[in-house]
């Protein structure tokens, strides 16, 4: 993809030391416009990290960080084009919702009339107009977190900034809330950069996925290539699920080796006749997962997970299993796929 | 049986537990309100001595002769001109301080909050003498400013402590938030922390008022022959005056605390602005 990032975001060689410990070494990250990023890893990863350097919280120790083509490493939050939605929200609770949205345009200066448009416009559009003068302790969760995201979004930033904006909502809300912020993003075409931990919530909600681990990216690219071709092993372990065999794969076939190798259950397949490449395989057991079924098989040269939703097979039946596609790693990093 | 042991329930509880209970609540309400009510009936009695059972007449005559006396009277405008230059001034020096406490993790902070009880923990009067010295040789015996110093001393631990607390209580991301909104550092001081942290902060200022005007003997020792507050005032009237006119300058003293303390109850504790600082 070429490189837009004039209008978009650009962090350049970031490091950052906290507590003497570096928690960000040499990141580089190009955040096209109008695009939504995920920077998604474990707690401790630095994601957090990261998004305050890009808010201005925290300045990093070296490297830049430009915002809509502008160097803002040395501005703080209030100068910056960004908008960050709080992982609690952050809403003011001495403010009614009217005025924790009015906020951002009252420090602005404007006029009285042009806050009260702007503010009913974004509180229309989270559909929160019903509770304009309500505190924010009146109202729920999930209201709660649409107020934030409209104090965000009535300053109509070049970046908006989302941290973990749905760990404190119900599972159910969670993907309803998730596909309203990834459409208004994309009504809006407004460049936006979401931390999660939450792998799902990155895969269906982005444009393209940042994987962190320890202060670096692993891996960045879209979420269909991140999950097809994972390119470090870190990386396949994280997002999915993974069968990890360490030996030599040769046509579907596992022999003694040192290479990894990483198969997905839904790319292994049992069935009761031999197919090309299938191997002789007894299944241990069973395991119901809601809409499908976790089997385990035993074959003569590994032990493998298969996720089956029909015909599915009872523990002690045996049969073959065959392997569709695997991810070999050398030192961690994808050397082949088979 | 295997429930034996039953919780005890107060609503089924036996005559005895009850009268017990009734004693117990007698004895509690004549220790609070009995010397209270003793004050009133002597503010409005003619004459009540023991052993009769009721006062001779009522008569409103000792409110009357108090604000006769000039000394009374002036004594009650010291007390309400200092009063509010203390809580003021105290605010000033200690509200910076108490932000600092908590935002600014500088050295020697622990020792520096402790310091502030230490004032407290020994008695005063040892050192309302040490700064008596000191006054005589900074001229400020006598002196309204030297009572103000002397009062403002004694309400540092309220208005400090309480809103440290209070600014402790605001959780950084809100400051975050607005400086993220675009305001200034004092801009968000003002409208974020300092909002959120006012119920703490009127509940110290109530406390340094009632202090300041109840605080006795720093102020004599100071204020003395020259400088008279309401409770100083106090010791000249008992050896001077009726009792009946110390119960009616008792009571006007009490006045202005028990109002500020049921304003601070009404809108700070129990009211809206507590209210709205419950997020779930």
């Amino acid at each position: 993809m070429a490189n837009q990032s004039g209008q978009g975001l650009e962090l350049v060689g970031l490091r950052k030391i906290l507590g003497g410990r570096v928690i960000i070494d040499d990141l580089n990250l190009v955040v096209n416009k109008g695009e939504m990023v995920s920077l998604l890893g474990p707690s401790g990863c630095g994601k957090t990290t990261t998004l305050r350097m890009i808010a201005g919280f925290l300045i990093p120790e070296s490297g830049k960080v430009f915002l809509a083509g502008k160097d803002v490493t040395e501005i703080g939050p209030e100068k910056r084009p960004s908008a960050m939605v709080f992982q609690n929200y952050a809403l003011w609770p001495h403010m009614t919702v009217f005025k924790n949205v009015a906020y951002p345009l009252k420090v602005r200066k404007m006029s009285k009339s042009e806050i009260e448009k702007r503010v009913h416009d974004v509180l229309e559009m989270v559909n929160l107009m019903h509770h304009k003068d309500s505190r924010p302790a009146q109202i729920s969760g999930g209201e709660q977190q649409r107020v934030a995201l409209a104090r965000a979004l009535v300053q109509e930033p070049d970046i908006l900034l989302l941290d973990e904006p749905l760990s404190n909502l119900d599972a159910k809300l969670r993907v309803k809330v998730r596909e309203d912020i990834r459409e208004l993003q994309r009504r809006l075409g407004i460049t936006t950069v979401i931390v999660t931990h939450d792998q799902d919530e990155a895969l269906s909600i982005s444009d393209r996925i940042a994987v962190m681990n320890d202060g670096r990216i692993e891996q960045f690219s879209t979420p269909q290539e991140l999950y097809d071709a994972p390119q470090t092993e870190y990386v396949a372990n994280f997002i999915g699920s993974l069968n990890r065999v360490t030996g030599s794969y040769e046509n579907g076939a596992i022999s003694a080796g040192s290479d990894v190798i990483g198969i997905r259950p839904e790319d292994v397949f049992f069935s009761k006749n031999q197919v090309p490449g299938s191997v002789a395989a007894t299944v241990t057991l069973v395991v119901p997962r809601g809409h499908f079924y976790e089997v385990y098989l035993k074959r003569s040269d590994a032990e493998l997970r298969a996720f089956v939703s029909s015909e599915v097979p009872k523990a002690g039946d045996a049969g073959f299993a065959n392997i569709t596609k695997a991810l070999i790693y050398r030192d961690g990093k994808l050397v082949r796929t088979a | 049986m295997a429930n034996d042991v039953q919780p005890l329930n107060l609503h089924t509880k036996s005559i005895g537990v009850k009268a017990i209970l009734l004693v117990f609540s007698i004895f509690m309400l004549l220790l609070i309100v009995g010397p209270l009510a003793w004050l009133a009936i002597h503010a409005f009695a003619v004459e009540w001595l023991f052993p009769s059972y009721q006062p001779t007449g009522w008569t409103l005559d000792w409110f009357r002769k108090v604000f006769e006396v000039s000394a009374l009277v002036s004594a009650m405008k010291t007390s309400f001109i200092i009063s509010p230059i203390v809580v003021l001034v105290s605010a000033v020096i200690c509200l910076p301080a108490a932000y600092a406490s908590d935002r600014y993790n500088y050295w020697g902070r622990r020792t520096f909050l402790i310091m502030m009880f230490a004032s407290n923990a020994f008695p005063k009067i040892g050192l309302f003498a040490t700064i008596a010295t000191l006054y005589y040789f900074l001229n400020l015996m006598g002196t309204v400013v030297g009572v103000i110093i002397v009062q403002v001393l004694g309400t540092i631990i309220f208005m400090t402590w309480i809103p440290a607390a209070a600014f402790a209580a605001v959780p950084k991301s809100l400051e975050e938030a607005a400086r993220d909104a675009g305001a200034g550092k004092f801009r968000v001081f003002r409208t974020i922390t300092l909002k959120m942290a006012m119920p703490g902060i009127l509940v110290a200022m109530v406390m340094s008022f009632i202090y300041s005007f109840d605080e006795a003997q720093g102020t004599y020792l100071v204020g003395a022959p020259q400088v008279y507050t309401m409770p100083t005032a106090m010791y000249a009237i008992v050896e001077t005056y009726p009792i009946q006119v110390t119960a009616v300058f008792s009571i006007l003293l009490t006045i202005p605390s028990v109002f500020l303390l049921g304003l601070a109850r009404k809108h700070i504790i129990g009211g809206q602005l507590a209210e709205g600082f419950q997020i779930k």
